[in-house]
């Protein structure tokens, strides 16, 4: 299988516009009348659905942020009836209230098509047997792969996440080719299916589908030893559909957008400017085919660049390069900004000390402090203080160069840093306490 | 030569008491310990009765622990004994990395226990210097 839908992945692209723009002109027109706050919004800058005629009318509706769908909360940005509704998922909200996002039955089926197309892109095939690891509930995540996997035809098993060892031991004995999680928690299996002696030669996997964190190159690289798999990366987020907006295929070289479902652009998060491909700034997202609760120009926070060079896979979408930090992850250090990816890939690979990693900001005086907590594991280096003192010093020398500011190394003991079975908390600021 | 346990403790409140508590429980009868005065993190070595043992239960218990090589001498408790050890090694020109004094045999004699950076030179020279080494057996049981 090289292709779940060619037709559509395939496209010519002055075909694509042409789809575009009726879906974008579809989209505006349900939102203007079913749902007050757009209309609101389009009538304040004289935006009426009539007056779409090219896709460039787009950059002239206000952005939706999420803060607008709390505040609308809980289903105040919904465009169909609640009859219609099939689906209710929340996203994990870390502070006051979650946002609710509605699916109508067609939301869910183009939700399925979507994620087909990026399971198929990245390797999948009907043969294959697939742990859904992401947590199965209010998460998008478990449900939008658990669905994608079946329409592409290989076989679920939603293990949801937790009970490690059990997952482990289900891996084996059903012979699971085929892993979804969060990178985090990916490394954490491996952990532990090494405590447990089995070896990814003991194992029949081959495919590894991760999404719902943030992760580099060097993490990936860490998952494709440890598990000997094929390791891709899909993106997405609950307010536009869950996991299925974008996802790499075999050849890892950006994420595929599934351009006539979401029309994405990249903006300066400072002046709200549309940026040409290639220059990094902040993912705007408009759904053009979902009923429930499309979202004209969300802005997603996350940061990046597009690529429209083609592929060598033959699909003819845009993609986005790996995700680079969330305008709301990045630290301001000493004036410097600091993203947690960034420490992530300065220590990923460094031997003696664990992939797991904690970020604390602290103010001294003053002063901004980071201090970047690793756990050691590797008991040779404690025969004399120099050897210790080295991997302090190289580590920190490291980060020094990614990003140019000074850390405090902390060293722990193995299993100190908690580890989560979904998103991994990378960060705690104390700055303000 | 005798086999000390290392072990990484994070600059974190009552690390030395779980360190000696997880041994007590197991029954493990320390000998000899050092600790240097660090402020980040440190690493303490310690002599006991059963270092494998130490080290198993340590690593079930999410410590970061090794075995290292020292060599145990005895040295007589009277001036210029110590003086005579190291006088072998310097002119061996083995350097020590780090040492620490073991006083469990009261009277007559100190049991000093050394890193060095050569110990197959070391060992070499002091018992050839007439410095008498422990081995494993009589020093896990001192």
């Amino acid at each position: 299988m090289n292709y779940f839908n060619e037709k559509m992945e395939r496209i010519d692209r002055e075909d694509l516009k042409k789809i575009q723009l009726e879906r974008l002109k579809k989209t505006v027109e349900r939102c203007y009348h079913n749902v007050p706050f757009y209309k609101e919004r389009l009538d304040s800058v004289g935006m009426t659905p009539e007056k779409f005629t090219s896709l460039d009318d787009l950059k002239e509706i206000p952005f939706t942020t999420k803060a607008d769908i709390r505040d609308h909360y809980p289903y105040g940005l919904f465009a169909a009836p609640m009859k219609e509704i099939v689906r209710l998922h929340a996203s994990s909200g870390t502070t006051g209230k979650p946002t609710v996002v509605g699916y109508t039955r067609n939301d869910l089926n183009m939700w399925a098509e979507a994620m087909a197309r990026l399971l198929v892109a990245a390797g999948l095939t009907d043969e294959d047997i697939v742990q859904v690891s992401f947590g199965y509930g209010l998460f998008t995540g478990a449900f939008g792969l658990h669905y994608g996997i079946e329409n592409v035809g290989a076989t679920v098993v939603p293990t949801s996440s937790g009970n490690t060892e059990k997952q482990i031991m289900l891996m084996k004995d059903f012979g699971t080719t085929a892993l979804v999680g969060t990178p985090s928690y990916a490394i954490h299996m491996a952990e532990v299916a090494e405590q447990m002696g089995i070896k990814k030669e003991d194992l029949k996997l081959r495919l590894g589908f991760f999404g719902a964190e943030a992760s580099t190159e060097e993490m990936r690289a860490e998952l494709e030893k440890r598990w000997g798999i094929l390791a891709t990366e899909n993106y997405g987020m609950s307010e536009l559909v869950g996991p299925g907006v974008a996802g790499e295929c075999i050849y890892k070289k950006g994420m595929h957008i599934n351009e006539e479902l979401f029309i994405p652009e990249i903006i300066d998060p400072a002046t709200g400017e549309v940026l040409p491909y290639g220059e990094k700034g902040e993912v705007v997202v408009t759904t053009i085919c979902k009923e429930g609760i499309p979202l004209l120009r969300y802005r997603t926070k996350d940061i990046t660049y597009i690529i429209d060079e083609p592929c060598e896979c033959g699909r003819t979408t845009l993609r986005f390069h790996k995700m680079q930090g969330r305008s709301d992850d990045m630290l301001i250090i000493k004036g410097v900004n600091v993203f947690p990816s960034q420490i992530e890939s300065a220590i990923t690979g460094t031997s003696g000390i664990s992939p797991h990693y904690q970020l604390i900001v602290t103010k001294e005086g003053y002063f901004d402090a980071l201090e970047v907590v690793l756990e050691l594991v590797d008991g040779s280096l404690l025969n004399n203080y120099k050897e210790l003192v080295a991997l302090e010093r190289s580590i920190k020398h490291k980060i020094r160069t990614v990003v140019g500011i000074d850390v405090k190394i902390k060293l722990v003991n193995p299993n100190t840093i908690e580890r989560s079975q979904g998103k991994a908390k990378r960060v705690v600021d104390l700055r303000n306490q | 030569m005798v086999k000390q346990v290392s072990v990484f403790l994070e600059n974190a409140k009552g690390r030395l008491f779980e360190v000696s508590n997880t041994l007590a429980k197991t029954g493990i009868n320390i000998n000899g310990i050092s600790l240097a005065d660090t402020t980040d993190f440190g690493i303490l070595r310690l002599i006991v009765n059963d270092p494998y043992e130490t080290v198993k239960v340590l690593k079930e218990n999410s410590f970061v622990v090794e075995l290292t090589e020292v060599i145990a001498m005895r040295i007589a408790d009277k001036p210029g004994a110590m003086a005579q050890a190291f006088q072998l090694l310097n002119d061996a020109e083995v350097s020590v990395e780090y040492l620490y004094a073991v006083n469990k045999e009261k009277g007559l004699n100190a049991i000093l226990v050394l890193r060095t950076e050569d110990h197959e030179n070391a060992c070499k020279v002091l018992s050839g210097g007439g410095i008498e080494l422990l081995s494993e057996e009589e020093f896990y049981a001192i």
